[in-house]
């Protein structure tokens, strides 16, 4: 039993940070209906940024503090929002009016553009990630374990969680991401300007990919340039597990992957673990194809 | 805007034609009869590059020192490098480039028992000698008759950490937490298992991950579960430290012990405090005090400014057995190579005496460190 509640905890740990990169996903398909490939490696960016970042910020606020580890964070997702913005303005916008496949394999050059860049700038070995937050061991009832850091990736999550729900449904530019979402041009017939509410969206996602980066690195803190790939590739499939587009579909589903794969390694095989996580996502699409928290949607003709 | 456009692809050709240039340098001179080419291919980059650097260091420094004197046969040797990134199929790829279009007369590499075993076939078939400085997984050499190695295997080491396990830690029982992805780990950690059994000890709890995984909580909660006294992890550093960690953030308190994979500049700024007391056999430690080893580590040093480990070492006993064999045929011709190299008897090597066996295997005795402070101490030697 506390074995099983061990890896329950390990599992939604580990899903925490899926489903942070899972939202930036959904959310640029929501409002633009393409899949940012390049997602995975601005996450990848997010955990360099603070790699390099975390030196600087020693000399002003001592590390590893909470107030030091908070601003590492906030400043490596301003940068990465800046990266997102200057790679949709760059590699997305000049495409926006061809068809949707041309955008496709515009996000995976740009994603393989990111990690070979990166490999050539930052080197291939693996990095220590600096210890930017104190961590410290939490419970210990009857032998079950659970880290300060841990705690930190799950109400980390929840709350960008409802800052994106009530930047959505209670702002003024939420309010236009949904207009653009429902259709770009009768929107920007009413005088919203889609540019600029596209350009919020993929800063939006790419601070999220930043803050899933650091938080990864403080719990896994060996970073590299591929880093980003298959963390990437699982957010994707969780985004598409609880219906792409849908904001708590995504973390829905990132939580289902991380427990999933984590109880199929303890009790099973780590060698079944991708198998079996994605017969699990096979199985919940053949029952209901738009995912699990996701709207059907009718094709208009 | 569209002249911003224009600009921006304009940068990126002009960038793209002078890094194509850069890579044609280095090829020219191929008919020139006063040079002895020899291929390296290794892991300068990716996840087991510190292997790759220290092996191509120690390598490098071999062939600077022949050159230095005589040079070989009255030639120079160059040492052409390449680049196989730690990832599966690179290695075939530079290997064939190497021998095919570079002309090498022998190669040397890798320290990965999976890219050895990728290279290994091409070299046998082109009549190429191939001495790899550190894949211990028995396979290797069973390729073919053209394929050597300068290090210890698998049976062995994994024998020697099963008795040390049983005998100095005196574990009963003992859980394995090995990398399906990898020839090597899944070698040692057979031959641990059975060494392990043998000596009258218990596996209790047999886990596996694969490489480049980050997340390794769900085994080692499984793991904690089985309650072990030891867990043996045949991996490579990036991975071990990071088992390392996360068992101490499970609670897990056990030491932890593997072979030669761990040995890496890199493995104690991952792991950190998490290692301390742990165990790993490996092929040398600097701190052997034989006047052989003391001198190889005073001359890396000067060159390189940083004290060699274990592949750096291994990296130059492949070369100057190779060269030693070439100085005795007098004769860089393929088959004539593999007889002599074959016939090594007593190479007095850094890493202790080499004798090739009839399996194309080195005997030779391990070294068991420990992690005490951040820095490796050395426990024991252990002689086959």
């Amino acid at each position: 039993m506390i074995e099983f509640l061990q890896q329950l905890i390990n599992g939604l740990a580990f899903g925490s940070i899926l489903a942070l990169i899972a939202l930036g996903y959904t959310m640029v398909y929501g409002i633009l209906r393409f899949i940012n490939f390049a997602h995975g490696d601005v996450f990848m960016l997010g955990a360099f940024s603070g790699f390099y970042l975390a030196p600087k910020i020693a000399m002003i606020l001592p590390l590893p503090s909470v107030a030091g580890g908070i601003l590492v964070s906030i400043v490596s997702m301003a940068i990465c929002a800046a990266i997102g913005v200057l790679i949709e303005r760059l590699a997305y916008r000049p495409l926006r009016h061809q068809p949707k496949l041309t955008m496709l394999i515009t996000a995976i050059g740009v994603s393989l553009f990111l990690e070979y860049t990166s490999q050539f700038i930052f080197g291939a070995a693996p990095k220590k990630f600096p210890e930017i937050l104190p961590a410290f061991p939490l419970a210990k009832i009857g032998g079950l374990n659970l880290n300060s850091n841990q705690i930190v990736v799950f109400v980390v999550t929840v709350l960008l969680l409802i800052v994106l729900r009530f930047i959505i449904l209670k702002t003024r530019i939420g309010t236009a991401m949904r207009a653009v979402s429902f259709n770009p041009q009768a929107a920007a017939l009413m005088g919203v300007n889609t540019d600029i509410v596209i350009s919020f969206t993929f800063a939006l996602g790419s601070a999220l990919a930043a803050a899933a980066g650091i938080l990864w690195a403080i719990n896994y803190p060996a970073i590299d340039p591929l880093m980003g790939i298959l963390p990437g590739l699982k957010a994707f499939v969780a985004a598409v597990l609880g219906g792409i587009g849908n904001l708590p579909g995504a973390a829905l589903g990132g939580l289902i992957i991380g427990v999933t794969e984590t109880l199929v390694s303890g009790y099973i095989s780590s060698t079944y673990r991708d198998a079996i996580a994605f017969a699990v996502l096979i199985l919940i699409l053949l029952v209901k194809p738009s995912g699990l928290l996701g709207r059907k949607e009718i094709e208009k003709v | 805007m569209r002249i911003f456009h224009a600009l921006s692809l304009l940068a990126v050709s002009v960038a793209m034609i002078v890094f194509a240039g850069c890579n044609k340098s280095s090829s020219s001179t191929n008919a020139d009869g006063n040079i002895i080419k020899i291929g390296e291919f290794a892991s300068l980059t990716g996840s087991e590059a510190t292997f790759g650097q220290s092996s191509h260091k120690g390598t490098q420094l071999a062939v600077d020192n022949l050159n230095a004197g005589s040079g070989l046969l009255g030639k120079k040797i160059q040492l052409l490098t390449e680049d196989d990134q730690s990832q599966a199929g690179q290695s075939a790829t530079v290997v064939r480039k190497l021998i095919s279009s570079d002309g090498v007369v022998a190669v040397l590499g890798e320290v990965a028992s999976s890219r050895s075993l990728e290279a290994a076939p091409i070299c046998q078939q082109a009549g190429v000698p191939m001495i790899s400085p550190a894949s211990t997984n028995p396979r290797v050499t069973q390729v073919g008759d053209y394929i050597f190695r300068v290090c210890f295997i698998d049976p062995f080491q994994g024998t020697v950490m099963a008795n040390f396990a049983r005998k100095t830690l005196k574990l009963n029982d003992a859980a394995v937490l090995s990398d399906v992805k990898s020839d090597y780990s899944m070698g040692l950690a057979k031959f641990f298992k059975e060494g392990f059994a043998a000596a009258g000890g218990k596996i209790i709890a047999d886990e596996n991950y694969s490489g480049g995984d980050k997340d390794f909580n769900a085994q080692l909660t499984a793991i904690k579960a089985a309650n072990p006294d030891g867990i043996f992890v045949p991996g490579y550093y990036t991975e071990v430290g990071l088992i390392a960690l996360q068992a101490k953030q499970l609670g897990i308190n056990c030491p932890i012990f593997g072979g030669d994979g761990w040995e890496s500049s890199s493995l104690v700024p991952i792991g950190g405090k998490a290692l301390e007391g742990d165990y790993f056999s490996t092929h040398y430690s600097p701190q052997d005090t034989s006047p052989a080893v003391q001198n190889f580590v005073k001359e890396y040093r000067a060159k390189y400014n940083e004290t060699p480990d274990a592949m750096a070492a291994l990296g130059y006993d492949s070369a100057m057995i190779l060269a030693d064999a070439i100085k005795h045929v007098g004769t860089t011709d393929g088959a004539k190579v593999r007889d002599a190299l074959a016939a090594t008897k007593n190479f007095p090597g850094v890493t202790g005496n080499i004798t090739i066996d009839p399996n194309r295997d080195a005997s030779k005795p391990a070294v068991i460190l420990t992690i005490t402070n951040g820095q490796f101490k050395y426990v024991e030697t252990v002689s086959p």
